[in-house]
């Protein structure tokens, strides 16, 4: 049980970090960015190439990645997302699946990323602590640690900088954000980068834990994120992550307890639950915002 | 006007003589095998075994073949459309494929409705060839099935490994690991062996850590992985984080290079089922050994050399049949005896199943080293 609740935050925890990418730029932008899985799919490609082509130390591969997807994720804004910002709201959602389906099959394309399952290569060998109660392995220990400390940051970020107060200020009335003299477009382009650089991130971790990449390989654990943020209140930073834990958990626990085979069912099941029951979300507040 | 005329005279000649060299009948043959996804080393090799067989047939044959390759991704979808293609729109006389039995199950019907014969190589499921007690006509394969196969494993666990307890953990959407799955459970608790853990995950899963630490608990001495070299080593991977040390055992999906690239040490130690080994000591094997050495330049694996069976098969089927037409070629390859591959002996059952003797390979840091030849 307790061993099972490990695992369980293991894989909550990279949930977490993709939707907090989901729950910002619906903060700020009303958009659910569908193509973030994607980015977080090029993150871990990013990192596998800077490993084992490069053979880079992990101390550069983390911000190098980061900085390859928060890039990724300002050109999404930038060329698919911008051109549409007074479009109706129904167009930017059917861009942002455009994008993600582009993603998905141009790179799997045989001069790029290629369609095939790659084996990712772990810099350093994993070791098991057992603590007498349950076991934890060292890349169990990095996923903790750099998901508390990115939270750590984030938090921060958003509530003790002035570009924090800015995208509170935009998620809270764009209109009058704007007549106040924020720069919307820069604040919304500094969200996407946030969000895509904690993406690319949960790739690096993702990849870590289950040392096997392909294309396709953000859609499941994109979907699930994006259930994790509407689970904990959708543009509510502590609401994503504690939604990830939770999604991570259930996974977790249904495998364990009844049948792998329905995981997937109870984890959609979830999603229709909150939407029946409590459309804004755990933490959220009123339902008029969704 | 005369120069006009004696230019005519010899373009008709060129062309008669262009003819009778042309007089050689021309059939298509189509091959159908994962190139890219996730078992693309099985398909790069059957297509290597499949040109070898082909440059072979090329020196002595009768006819003139043209190939055209599918790429099926290892997707049923996928393998349909491309042999709707191959039969309706580029007219094959013949199927070569596909390897694995999601993909061939659902082929096989077509090819059976079209009446194109069909050889796979590798497809292992007993369904490929029969379909609700009832033999399909046109399809034939160079390989034993899974009833065997699955057998084999559960004897040699039981018996060689001394295990009492096992666990299996197979893919329940795929027809290939959830058949083999079975037959090992039944004969393993038929030899008074307990079955501890019979878990099944689905297709995109990578993360097995509630199912591992599950059968964990039981501590079973060996664990069942019926599925493809893939997702083995990223289970293997996973068994040995959780700490856990029983034996792996799996069956012919675990054939690839790429098994040791990912599994790494995880996987070194394992044993599974297979069709033939490299190491194998006959004179049509170490001939088609070191013409693909020579070629690729690395050593054929069990796809290769399936790959070069099932194509030959065909092949002199087509060479010994009155004329060339799908329904005459089926005919002979019902009648087929004593075919001598690099597999082995190969006669069809009447189910158009290989009868074959299975070997087991141990996974070693280099490679799969030979343990022992199990007849049927």
């Amino acid at each position: 049980m307790l061993q099972q609740s490990i695992n369980g935050l293991q894989l909550g925890a990279v949930y977490a970090l993709i939707a907090l990418g989901y729950t910002m730029v619906y903060g700020v932008l009303r958009l659910i960015n569908f193509a973030h899985g994607d980015i977080f799919m090029f993150g871990a490609f990013t990192a596998y190439y800077l490993i084992s082509k490069w053979d880079l130390t992990l101390y550069l591969v983390f911000p190098l990645t980061m900085a390859v997807t928060a890039l990724l994720g300002f050109l999404i804004e930038k060329l698919a997302y911008r051109p549409l910002r007074s479009a109706p709201k129904i167009s930017l959602l059917i861009t942002a699946v455009g994008v993600s389906l582009f993603l998905e099959y141009f790179l799997s394309l045989n001069k790029l990323f290629t369609p095939n399952y790659i084996g990712f290569p772990r810099p350093f060998e994993v070791v098991g602590y057992d603590l007498g109660l349950f076991m934890v392995t060292n890349i169990q220990l990095i996923i903790f640690l750099v998901t508390a400390l990115s939270l750590f940051l984030l938090y921060l970020l958003i509530y003790y900088t002035q570009y924090g107060r800015a995208m509170r200020a935009l998620s809270y009335d764009r209109e009058a954000a704007s007549l106040m003299g924020i720069p919307v477009d820069g604040i919304i382009s500094f969200t996407f980068i946030v969000g895509a650089a904690l993406a690319g991130l949960g790739g690096i971790l993702y990849a870590f834990a289950y040392p096997q990449i392909n294309v396709f390989m953000g859609i499941m654990p994109g979907i699930k994120s994006f259930i994790a943020a509407v689970l904990g209140g959708i543009g509510i930073i502590h609401g994503a992550v504690l939604g990830g834990l939770i999604i991570g958990l259930s996974e977790v626990f249904v495998s364990a307890f009844l049948s792998s085979t329905l995981r997937d069912g109870v984890i959609f099941f979830i999603l229709f639950l909150v939407l029946l029951l409590k459309p804004s979300g755990i933490f959220g507040k009123r339902i008029d915002k969704v | 006007m005369k120069k006009i005329f004696s230019a005519l005279i010899f373009g008709l000649a060129l062309m008669s003589t262009l003819l009778t060299v042309q007089a050689r009948e021309t059939i298509k043959l189509g091959l159908i095998v994962p190139l890219t996804g996730d078992v693309k080393t099985f398909g790069e090799s059957a297509k290597n075994g499949f040109q070898i067989a082909l440059e072979e047939y090329a020196r002595t044959g009768k006819y003139q073949i043209t190939t055209v390759i599918v790429d099926d991704r290892n997707d049923a979808t996928e393998g349909i459309n491309g042999a709707l293609k191959l039969i309706t729109q580029d007219k094959v006389y013949g199927l070569i494929g596909p390897l694995t039995s999601k993909v061939a199950i659902p082929v096989s019907e077509i090819a059976e409705k079209n009446k194109v014969p069909m050889v796979t190589g590798t497809a292992t499921n007993p369904k490929v060839t029969v379909h609700d007690n009832k033999r399909k006509p046109y399809v034939f394969r160079a390989c034993f099935i899974d009833p065997f196969q699955g057998r084999v494993a559960a004897n040699f666990a039981a018996k060689e490994l001394k295990a009492k307890t096992a666990a299996v953990l197979y893919d329940v959407g795929n027809d290939y690991s959830k058949g083999l799955a079975e037959f090992f459970k039944t004969t393993f608790e038929k030899s008074k062996g307990k079955i501890v853990g019979f878990e099944s995950y689905q297709k995109d899963d990578v993360d097995f850590s509630a199912l591992i630490t599950k059968v964990g608990l039981k501590k079973p001495e060996v664990i069942f992985i019926p599925d493809y070299y893939n997702k083995v080593a990223l289970i293997a991977k996973q068994v040995r984080e959780k700490g856990l040390k029983s034996v792996l055992v799996g069956g012919d999906g675990w054939d690839s290079s790429e098994l040791i690239k990912t599994g790494g040490t995880a996987i070194v130690g394992g044993y599974f089922t297979n069709h033939y080994s490299p190491e194998r000591k006959d004179k049509i094997a170490e001939t088609f050994i070191d013409q693909y050495k020579q070629k690729f330049g690395h050593l054929p694996d069990t796809f290769a050399a399936l790959g070069y069976d099932a194509t030959m098969i065909y092949l002199q089927s087509l060479e010994k049949s009155r004329k060339a037409a799908p329904e005459e070629i089926m005919k002979v390859l019902t009648g087929l005896k004593n075919y001598k591959g690099v597999t082995g002996t190969i006669n069809f059952d009447r189910n158009g199943d290989a009868i074959k003797s299975a070997v087991i390979l141990k996974v070693d840091k280099e490679g799969f080293k030979y343990m022992t030849t199990v007849n049927p």
